[in-house]
Formats: C-alpha cells, structure tokens, sequence
C-alpha cells in the first residue's frame, strides 16, 4: 500500500458519518453587496489601494496613452516593457514616449531573463478587474502579458477599465465564474510589495515592485 | 544576553526533534525572567492586538464571517477523503505531480528526489511552516543542496542559525539593532545600518540574485481548491511569487487539512484570514496557482509539485473534538491574543508551532512522550479561543489533552502517547480529594481531623511552594463558626 493509499484508508476510516451542510456563502454577502453607483464604487476602490501606498490616475480611453507617456517621463522609466499583442500594447506609440524605449515582451523569459532582472525598469499590464472592498486589482497573466512583467520590474503600471470593479472577491469570481476556467497563474494585488518583518516597521519594495501605479479609464467621471 | 538568549543558543539551528520537551520548564523560565523579550513581545502583541481590532468595526460582520468560515473548514473536512482524491485528479489534469506523504522523513525524501532529478544546487523558499515541521533545510542541508529562505523573516532567522517565533512573523523577537547587526557580520560588503529600509534593500537584493539562480523554488500552500485544483497562497513581499514563477521547478508542500471544496470557498477564509493575522484588510498578493506553464506560455515553472504531507493529521482527524484542530487556517491571531506567549515569546514552547494552536497541534505531530506538559502552558483565560477565526474550541481541547495525557494508558487509545503524563500518586491523591468532598460524613470527619493536625502540615509542598507561600488549614471549620452565630 502507498503512503497515499495508507492516508486516504485512515480518513475514510474515520470519516464522520453524519453529512455536514454545504456552507452558504450568499446570506453573508447579499445583504452587503451594496447597492452603489459606478462613481462611488471607483471611489471605494481607489481609497483603498492609495492606503496600500498604490498610485492611482484618472483618465479616459483616448488620453491613457500619452498619461503613461508622461507618467514614465516623469519617473525616468529608461525601459519599459509590455505585452505586444494585448489591445492596451497595440496602443502604445514610441513616438509619444519622448526618454523612454518601449520594449515588446518577446520569446521565452529564459531568453531575457537578465534584461528582465537587471535592465527594464518598468512593467505595463492591463488589470482584468478591481475589487472595491479592498482596493485590489484583479490581473490574470497571459501569453502576451506574462507572470513576471507584473513582478520583477520595480515598477507596475497597470491599465483598469473602471467597468470591471467589483464589489467583492466574492463577487469577481461568482459573477465571472472563474472556476469554469482559471488562467494558470490569476493574481490579486493589492499595492506594491511591502513588509513589515523587521521590528513591525513598513517598508515597500520587498521583493516584487517597489511601486504601483494604476490608470483608471473612467469612460463616466470627470477625469483628473 | 540574557538567559533566553543563551538557552535559544543553547538550542539553536538544531530539529526541533531535537530540542528536549523536558527542557520546556527551564526554557520557560528563562524566557519569563527576560525583560528584553517579555518588553518586545509586549510591544508587538499589543500592536497586532490593535490593529485586527481595527479590522472589524462591525460586530455583526465578524460574527456572521466567523460562523461561516467556520462552517466552510467544517464542512471541507467532513469530506476531506473526498476532497483530496479530487483535488489530485483536477491538479494532475492540469499538469501539477501530486505526492502523498505520511512522515517528515517521507516529505523530504520526495522532495530529495525532485532536487536530484534536476541536479538542483539551490532551493529557494517561499514561507511555509510545513517545511519547518519537516526541518526540511536540516534535510536538503545535509544531502548537499541549499536551502534558502526569502521571506525577509525567515531569511534574518535563517541567517541567525535561528527558528521562527511565531507564524505569521517570524523574526518577531529580534530587533532593528540586532539585525543590522547580523547583516553586518553575516552579509559580505555590507555595513551596519539599522535604517529599515536600507536592511530590507539588503535583503532584497541578495535574494534578488538567489531567485535568478534557484533551479527549484519551494512554497507552502494556504488553501488547497479542490474543485479546480488550484493553490493559493497569501503573501505581501513578493517572495512567494519569485519562488513559484520564477525557477524552473516549483514545488509546494502542505497539511492534509488546507483543502477546500469550491473556489468561491476561499473568499471569506482569505478576508477573515489576513484580517486576523496582520490586521490588513487584503495582503499585496494573493497567487492563485493552476499548473505550471503551458506550451504557449512565456514564464512560469516548466514542472510543478504538491506534497501532501499527513505527519499525525490523521490521528487528530479520527476523533470528532481533537479533529477541530484541523480547522485552523494558520493566523496567529491566537499567539497575537495569548497572555502565555506574549510573555515568554515563541521559542520556550520547543516546537515549530508556538502559542495555543502549538499547543494542540503538536502532541499529533510529535506524540505526548514529548508534548504532555505542553497543554498545560496556559491560564485557560479563553482569549484563543474567543479570536480564533474558525472557531476552534481551543480551551477545550488543551482540556481534553490534559485528560488523554494524565488519564492511566488504555487499550485504542485516540492519541499516540496517552498516558504518558500519568503519576498514579498524584490520580490517587485527587481521586481521594473528590471522593472526601463528595461525601458530607466523611468530608465532616477529615475537616475536623484537618483543623486539628493543622501545624503538622508541610511547609515544603511540591509546585505550590515554589512561588507561594504554604497552604494551612484554618484554625476553625466554616460550619463550626456557623453554628457559633446561631
């Protein structure tokens, strides 16, 4: 007999016979789910991922471009790289970023794994969605936008469509239905890399990105 | 030092296996007497203490969320044969190697293996308190592989020769000055500086280098998704990512118990989990694992693994009370809350797991031989059991462990080393005690007997003279004094 074998015969051994209820996740939840409009739940979403230390533009579907142009300007981002073949990358002229060389993700992460780690100061990625609750965003890594672009560069710019922010965790992969499909790799993230293991003091840039910057394409508010 | 520093020396960088159960006395003692630790432990229990407080404003919501965590642990494990099998069909169809072990040794042999099929040099590792309970860096050490730690906690107490001294925050008991110290003495090129940020620049960019070179990175696991068979891990460094993304081979070790049925399942246990922890309303990460990179894919591991580690799980699993230990999700909100830890920190307990749930987890892992004095390090003040996020009957269950270490070895016993606590003078003693008060002619003879042989009585009297001051009949009965005033 396995280990494996061995182990699963002791539990079922001793499994309770009676049948324990499935938990009802929706009492907890309904009577919270707030019944807010569109700009005051950018408004949750935004105070809470500030309180994370994240950085967070207003801005529309016409004019993020030039925003993040400008953002890395002022930043001195030499490097920044990004997914190609995403709608957000195809956006993305080298003639607006006037200091800054736009560099497509291109091949395995084996190929540029020293440039990755050593010489590209910023990543850009699209976010799929937002929690409000928290101030979370929501980022699935794909084929074109892969793991480490969110991770390595010490700075995360990410693109989120103020449509997509969701009340709760809760509410993002029930109303989505992630568990008919989850990505390889979906990540919440909820400001830049931070600890606090040293005599409880807060320190950002850990290990992943030192900052995060978030531009809101709020197609209904004012932009500032 | 002090006296805690010296016994922690005295044990340090050896197995917890190793470290004498018998010792706890001396080593609590030593950590009592301590002022340094007692004021730092203080310090940042206090902390915590106010900052889950913050976390929940509303009585009404950690109610309703406790009652449903609760039940969602509850309901996972009454299925838990279930739920494994599944979760090992859904991770081998997306590509994740499933391992089952029942020991520590069992644990690292497989991941021995893993290591020498890829002529892994280094490991680095992501936060995971299984690993410490298997003493997984004592293992890899000793077959020539390196073992890293990453967490900035677990590096600095890795660095030191060092264990955790608490779960959630494992370099708790030292201060700024001491680890700028250790930095200085332990990492090349670097200067003494104990400006935080500077010490956490250290740290991040030596390990920056270790993540690149890693050809295995190792990580613990937080909720295991049967459903989709998914991994989930909660983190705020970004050293949990680096582990499972960015090394070739990602292997992730965990308890039996840290499954559960649905995805939807993990959004009230990572709210109540992070909240009770640290006092965040979300932590910076939370890494949702499916399998490891796809043909199409650019990055992530090309191989991942999940060992399933059993080590006495079982056993607590097997009895309807002691089976609620299995509930925990791994907070620490009970050391955080526990007037026992914050007094002698999390070392003198000699286990991997301090505090209250150190209490009751550890006899299953390690056996009562070694752990019987174990629940009795508590006042049984309640306060574990009142924060706990899932609601384990801790109180209880150090009650009931008492019992099955105390009571005289019987045949089926529920736990490996019942008994071994027992002294049949001191059952006989008590036994007596209750059958005299239980009976009003015998309890009328013994008090009249007690008052009148009261200067016979001992003034040396076991444990109780060892901080007190002698225990003496009064000088007249209750019910003679009564009868006096009718």
């Amino acid at each position: 007999m396995s280990a494996r074998d061995r182990i699963l015969a002791k539990l079922r051994a001793t499994q309770p016979q009676a049948p324990v209820s499935a938990p009802v996740l929706d009492a907890h939840y309904s009577p919270r789910a707030r019944d807010e409009s569109s700009a005051e739940r950018l408004a949750r979403f935004r105070t809470g991922i500030e309180g994370f230390h994240a950085e967070v533009h207003l801005t529309s579907n016409a004019d993020w471009p030039e925003l993040l142009a400008h953002l890395c300007a002022d930043k001195g981002i030499g490097t920044l790289l990004f997914g190609a073949d995403t709608p957000a990358g195809r956006r993305l002229d080298p003639a607006v970023f006037t200091g800054t060389t736009l560099r497509p993700w291109i091949g395995q992460v084996e190929e540029i794994k020293a440039d990755l780690f050593h010489r590209v100061d910023a990543g850009f990625t699209q976010a799929r969605g937002a929690i409000a609750e928290t101030g979370t965003l929501i980022v699935w890594p794909s084929e074109a936008e892969p793991r480490t672009l969110s991770l390595v560069p010490p700075i995360h710019f990410a693109l989120l469509d103020a449509r997509s922010i969701h009340p709760t965790f809760f509410d993002a992969l029930r109303t989505e239905n992630w568990a008919a499909g989850l990505p390889t790799n979906a990540l919440l993230i909820s400001g830049p890399s931070k600890t606090a293991d040293i005599q409880q003091t807060l320190a950002y840039g850990a290990h992943g990105p030192k900052e995060l910057i978030v531009l809101v394409i709020n197609a209904e508010g004012a932009q500032q | 030092m002090s006296a805690h520093t010296s016994s922690a020396e005295k044990d340090a960088g050896k197995p917890i296996a190793f470290v004498s159960a018998q010792a706890l006395r001396e080593r609590m003692h030593d950590a009592v007497n301590d002022p340094h630790l007692r004021s730092s432990f203080r310090g940042a229990m206090d902390f915590l203490m106010a900052k889950r407080a913050a976390q929940f404003p509303d009585e009404s919501e950690l109610a309703s969320l406790r009652t449903l965590s609760e039940g969602i642990r509850q309901y996972s494990l009454a299925r838990l044969p279930d739920l494994l099998e599944q979760l090992e069909t859904n991770l081998t169809r997306n590509g994740v190697q499933v391992h089952w072990a029942e020991t520590p040794d069992e644990a690292n042999a497989i991941m021995l293996g893993i290591a020498r099929r890829h002529e892994a040099k280094l490991i680095v590792k992501g936060k995971s308190m299984v690993s410490e309970e298997i003493e997984f860096n004592h293992a890899m050490e000793a077959a020539g592989v390196g073992a890293l730690e990453s967490d900035m906690g677990e590096y600095i107490v890795q660095l030191a020769g060092e264990k955790p001294s608490h779960i959630i925050m494992p370099a708790i008991h030292k201060t700024k000055e001491q680890i700028a110290r250790l930095f200085a003495d332990k990492v090349p090129g670097v200067d003494y500086t104990d400006n935080v940020d500077a010490l956490i620049r250290i740290g991040r960019d030596v390990l920056r280098e270790k993540f690149e070179e890693a050809e295995i990175g190792l990580s613990g696991v937080n909720f295991a998704v049967a459903e989709t068979g998914t991994l989930c891990l909660v983190e705020n460094e970004g050293n949990g990512r680096m582990c499972t993304t960015v090394p070739k081979v990602h292997v992730a070790i965990t308890g039996i118990e840290k499954i559960v049925e649905k995805l939807e399942h993990v959004a009230p246990l990572f709210s109540i989990l992070t909240r009770s922890a640290t006092g965040q309303a979300v932590s910076t990460y939370f890494n949702m694992i499916s399998g490891p990179r796809k043909a199409y894919e650019k990055d992530g591991p090309e191989e991942v693994h999940l060992i399933l580690l059993d080590n006495g799980r079982s056993q607590a699993y097997a009895d309807e009370q002691l089976r609620k230990t299995l509930q925990c999700i791994r907070c620490g909100a009970c050391m955080n809350h526990c007037p026992v830890y914050t007094r002698v920190g999390g070392h003198a307990y000699g286990t991997t797991y301090p505090g209250p749930i150190g209490k009751i987890i550890s006899p299953h892992m390690m056996g009562l031989e070694q752990t019987h004095l174990l629940p009795t390090v508590s006042s049984l003040c309640g306060a574990c059991g009142e924060v706990c996020p899932v609601k384990i009957p801790i109180p209880e269950l150090l009650i009931r462990l008492r019992e099955e270490a105390n009571t005289a070895p019987h045949a089926n016993p529920a736990m490996v080393g019942q008994g071994a606590g027992y002294s049949p003078l001191m059952t006989f003693v008590w036994k007596s005690w209750a059958r005299i008060y239980a009976r009003p002619g015998i309890y009328r003879t013994f008090s009249w007997l007690a008052t009148r042989l009261r200067v016979l009585t001992p003034s040396s009297q076991s444990g109780w003279t060892a901080a007190r001051t002698p225990l003496k009949p009064a000088p007249r009965r209750l019910r003679d004094m009564v009868k006096d005033r009718r």
